[in-house]
């Protein structure tokens, strides 16, 4: 068999912004950002549940837009702010949302949570009260097959009423 | 267990022990693990539906820069499979290949995109044959046969039995029903795609770390094949992304990464592709049935023939119990005095059918609660009225020999029936309005093991730390469902802790005991009674040193709030890990086991070990929509669903499995299709998540869950299962309400629009199978019922009896 890297001299070396701290990395050019940040950093927290842009499981925060991280080119992505589920939990502790879907059962499997929370921080950042209507066009990308979605909408409800500052925190 | 009694956690919603991890991006999946110097695999699969080998060339892969291996099937000539009975497939093909997917050679490298070129650089010869693409094709046996085993040609298993006198109970019925329906496969879907790593130690010991429901059948598949001794090969199941009975088998893939890894002693990674794992499957048979039900004018059931074609894809899976099981539980819901069920399985050239969320036993729901809503229009009888008057009795046995505990099914139809409106909305809704209703009922786990044994089904083992933490260990495996927490929550309620003094380990077959896995909804049931039990025992020894110390009788030991303590005189006693040590002083380092059987079921015939459990659980729901007579698309407006639950160990993970089931039931009613292109030999329709279409968050209606709780003397604190039987009554429910809506009948899923329309321009308003074909039935076992004086046996048939002289 022949064992020579069939890889070696092919890679680039470039800085990547990733929940606020830059990282030198160097990677083959043709690697997606989610494979950059799973294979390259560790972030295993991002998920894959197509690599095809159809499940929302792989989704990052880029400049604070939800992007699917499966379909984008890590080469695109110098200079950007790169968010991603590991950076929500702050020395302060969790996020309000970790702490809801945590709490309510939103994430049952936990497979597609961290695509849903970087979707809903988006969401939130931008409205801090979404109606039930607009959190389904926000998270109608992300596919989740355990809970029927119900409870992912009352943990953003929950979490959305702590970032307001508004209601206990308890059931 | 005292009904009345207070707890500390049962019932309530502690936050579940996997729930930070989970949102903080730090659990790891099987994919999200790595090991130094490791490869990674890909597989060669079949891209033809069927056809021999004729030759496997891997020069030009094994040439590649960067591949360290490759393996052919001769490499692994032993078979496995998940039953006993069908040890059909290997890891790699190498005689034939059955369905486009069919795995033929799998390559090691030091890249995933170097693996990834150096398998389609393998070339194999292929000689095609001709393709089976459908049960009825299968059952006429006019291609080669796919196996070279089952009962005859292209059928896999054939089965027919028979409970007291059927034909003598339709001549007594005052209305005769026969209706044709068909239920179209579906898959499972997981969020995760599978992934494996296997890596082999030193030593020469193998672990495979894999995204399994079931560790222990994998240990066994993966020992047979690779030669070994359980004792060198370990499986660790990591947390599943998803299971749905979509992890249940043991696949190709997770014994291939430990044979590359043997072969290379380097670890070894898979992870399969989307595609690849529609063509791993084992989703939901598609299934035809003929139900003939006899009933009095008063709506009475008086007898029932059931009859189930089974496609059941290129391998055996878990399809010879599939198939009983498509005539187990119909007996269970509703009285059915006298039954007939004949079944036949076939094999075709597609994707391995198996066990999806429901086993074999949504398609024959859908059929009985459809029919039922016929009956009920014809007698004039309100459909749920109908229901009502003919509930199996508790503690009953039926038909077929299934013994009936608990039941809670009356009050989940009240329950439904009052949160909908049902009396005052039911064929009174505006025309595309309509609501349907539909019942159901699951097994708490399945009443025998999938080999033959006699040991426990599930086994705990507590280690008592002097800190006063616990560590439980148990081979249950966490897909999602929430099972880590459910044994954390038994062990914590029984010794008065929180949850998080409780650490949890399982699904690790050098660490845990063995619990057979997540599926047929054992886990609750069977691991809770093995973890009460261990979790006793510990409590035992502790009070017993404990109660010695503070000078009162043993009865009077109370374990609560972390703290051991006199019932009499709460201020008197000491803390958790106090107890502990006095009794760890006392008699030595504290640990204890527990574990778990079903109870014998009392029928004894072939095929009775299908169908019988510890406890049923029940669910009723109504379902209320809106169908566009000019499209034919149907959305659902609200869902009301009521779960006889016996108790719910923890509220939310009890709501999230309804809600759950209701999801998943509706895509299968509405969408869900694992279809397949006939004319192009085979070729997936739908391989992807976007054709594959599912429900988002856009079709998903109001659900409005009722849980109906009267603890079951055989739970778990009286616990029944809630994972499957709340997917079953959506279906059905979904299509009476399109009869209420828009006065038609689909007797198919998914009801897509052009099935709609097709019944809405129909004379007879409805669209669906028209035709059943002759199952060939030759030999039928005839048990007599309990009404009858039988025993639970069937009498021994002619050539059984001359094998045995």
């Amino acid at each position: 068999m022949n064992t020579a890297s069939s890889t070696a001299g092919r890679k680039v070396t470039m800085t990547l912004s990733v929940n606020g701290e830059d990282h030198e990395v160097a990677f083959l050019p043709e690697k997606t950002l989610l494979e950059v940040l799973r294979e390259d950093l560790g972030l295993t927290g991002t998920k894959h549940g197509c690599e095809l842009g159809e499940c929302g499981a792989c989704t990052v925060l880029m400049d604070g837009e939800p992007r699917l991280s499966c379909l984008v080119l890590t080469l695109e992505c110098g200079g950007i702010a790169i968010e991603t589920i590991e950076g929500m939990t702050t020395a302060d502790g969790p996020h309000p949302l970790q702490a809801a879907f945590a709490e309510l059962n939103a994430a049952q499997c936990g497979y597609c949570s961290p695509g849903f929370l970087m979707t809903a921080k988006a969401l939130l950042d931008s409205d801090p009260a979404p109606s039930r209507e607009t959190m389904k066009d926000e998270l109608a990308g992300n596919l989740c097959r355990c809970t029927g979605y119900e409870m992912i909408y009352q943990a953003i409800d929950r979490a959305a009423a702590e970032v307001r500052g508004e209601a206990g925190h308890g059931e | 267990m005292a009904s009345d009694r207070e707890f500390n956690l049962i019932g309530k919603s502690p936050l579940r022990v996997d729930g930070m991890a989970k949102c903080a991006g730090q659990t790891k999946f099987a994919d999200d693990l790595s090991m130094p110097r490791m490869l990674f695999a890909k597989l060669h699969r079949s891209p033809v539906a069927h056809a021999k080998i004729v030759g496997i060339d891997t020069s030009k892969a094994e040439a590649m820069p960067g591949v360290v291996a490759v393996l052919t099937g001769k490499s692994m000539p032993i078979p496995f499979g998940i039953l006993p009975v069908s040890q059909d497939e290997h890891v790699l093909a190498f005689d034939k290949v059955r369905f486009i997917g069919d795995p033929v050679a799998a390559v090691a490298a030091v890249d995933e995109g170097t693996a990834y070129e150096a398998m389609l650089a393998i070339e194999v010869t292929y000689e095609e044959l001709p393709v089976v693409l459908n049960a009825e094709q299968a059952l006429a046996n006019e291609a080669p046969a796919i196996h070279d085993y089952g009962d005859d040609g292209n059928v896999h298993k054939r089965v027919s039995m028979q409970f007291g006198d059927v034909e003598q109970a339709f001549e007594d019925s005052d209305e005769i029903f026969t209706d044709i329906t068909l239920f179209g496969s579906n898959t499972h879907l997981a969020m995760e795609q599978h992934a494996s790593l296997g890596h082999v130690a030193a030593d020469g010991r193998v672990t495979i770390h894999s995204s399994t429901q079931t560790p222990h059948y994998l240990h066994k598949a993966a020992c047979k094949v690779l030669e070994l001794p359980p004792s060198r090969v370990r499986i660790i199941a990591t947390p599943n992304g998803g299971g749905f009975g979509g992890k249940s088998d043991p696949f190709n893939h997770e014994i291939v990464v430990a044979k590359l890894s043997q072969v290379t002693n380097r670890p070894v990674k898979i992870s399969l592709t989307r595609e690849e794992v529609f063509q791993c499957h084992r989703g939901r048979h598609t299934v035809l049935m003929k139900s003939r039900m006899g009933m009095t004018k008063d709506g009475k059931i008086t007898g029932i023939h059931f009859q189930s074609l089974l496609d059941g894809g290129s391998y055996g899976s878990f399809g010879v119990a599939t198939t009983y099981y498509t005539g187990a539980l119909q007996t269970v819901t509703y009285e059915v005095p006298t039954y007939r069920f004949d079944g036949v399985r076939a094999f075709t050239n597609k994707a391995p059918s198996g066990p999806k969320r429901g086993h074999g036993t949504p398609q024959p729901r859908f059929a009985i609660e459809v029919q039922l809503d016929k009956a009920a229009e014809k007698l004039g009888i309100d459909p749920a009225e109908l229901r009502l008057r003919m509930i199996q009795p508790p503690e009953s046995v039926t038909a077929n020999w299934l013994y009936v505990n608990s039941i809670g099914l009356a009050e989940c139809i009240e329950k439904v029936v009052e949160g909908s409106g049902w009396k005052e909305r039911f064929g009174k809704l505006p025309r595309g309005h309509g609501l349907g209703l539909a019942c159901s009922s699951y097994i708490s786990g399945a009443g025998l093991p999938i080999y033959w044994n006699a040991m426990p089904h599930s086994g705990v083992q507590l280690k008592v730390d002097r800190g006063g933490g616990v560590a439980v260990f148990c081979g249950e495996t966490e897909i999602g469902q929430g099972s880590d927490t459910v044994l954390a929550t038994c062990v914590a309620e029984v010794l008065g802790l929180e949850l998080l003094d409780v650490r949890v380990c399982a699904g690790d077959t050098d660490l845990t005991p063995v619990d057979l896995g997540s599926y047929s909804s054992r886990v609750t049931l069977m691991m809770g009674n093995a973890a009460i039990q261990a979790a006793e025992r510990a409590r035992e020894i502790i009070g017993k040193h404990a109660a010695k110390r503070m000078g009162i009788p043993g009865n009077r030991v109370v374990f609560a709030g972390n703290r051991v303590f006199d019932a009499e005189d709460p201020e008197r006693g000491m803390s958790f890990s106090e107890a502990v040590q006095i009794a760890e002083a006392e008699q030595g380092t504290i640990g204890t086991v527990g574990s778990y059987s079903p109870p014998p079921n009392p029928g004894r015939y072939r095929g009775s070990g299908v169908g019988p459990t510890a406890t049923y659980s029940y669910t009723a729901a109504v379902v209320e929509i809106f169908a566009d007579e000019e499209t034919g698309m149907i959305e659902v407006d609200k869902v009301w669903i009521a779960h006889d639950i016996g108790r719910a160990l923890n509220r939310n993970l009890v709501i999230g499995q309804v809600e759950g089931g209701v999801y998943m039931g509706l895509g299968e009613a509405l969408m869900e299709d694992m279809a397949y292109r006939e004319k192009r030999r085979g070729v997936l329709k739908h391989p992807s998540m976007l054709e594959y279409k599912s429900i988002t968050t856009h079709e998903m209606p109001e659900v409005i869950t009722t849980l109906v709780e009267h603890p079951d003397p055989r739970g778990p604190f009286g616990a029944k299962e809630v994972g499957q039987g709340p997917l079953l009554p959506m279906m059905p429910a979904v299509a009476n309400a399109l009869h209420d809506a828009l006065g038609v009948r689909v007797d198919q899923v998914p009801i897509h629009p052009d099935l709609v329309m097709k019944a809405l321009k129909a004379k007879d308003k409805r669209a669906g199978p028209k035709k059943f074909p002759d199952l060939l039935i030759t030999d039928t076992q005839r048990v007599k019922t309990q009404a009858e004086g039988g025993d639970g046996t069937a009498p021994r048939s002619p050539k059984e009896k001359a094998v045995q002289s």
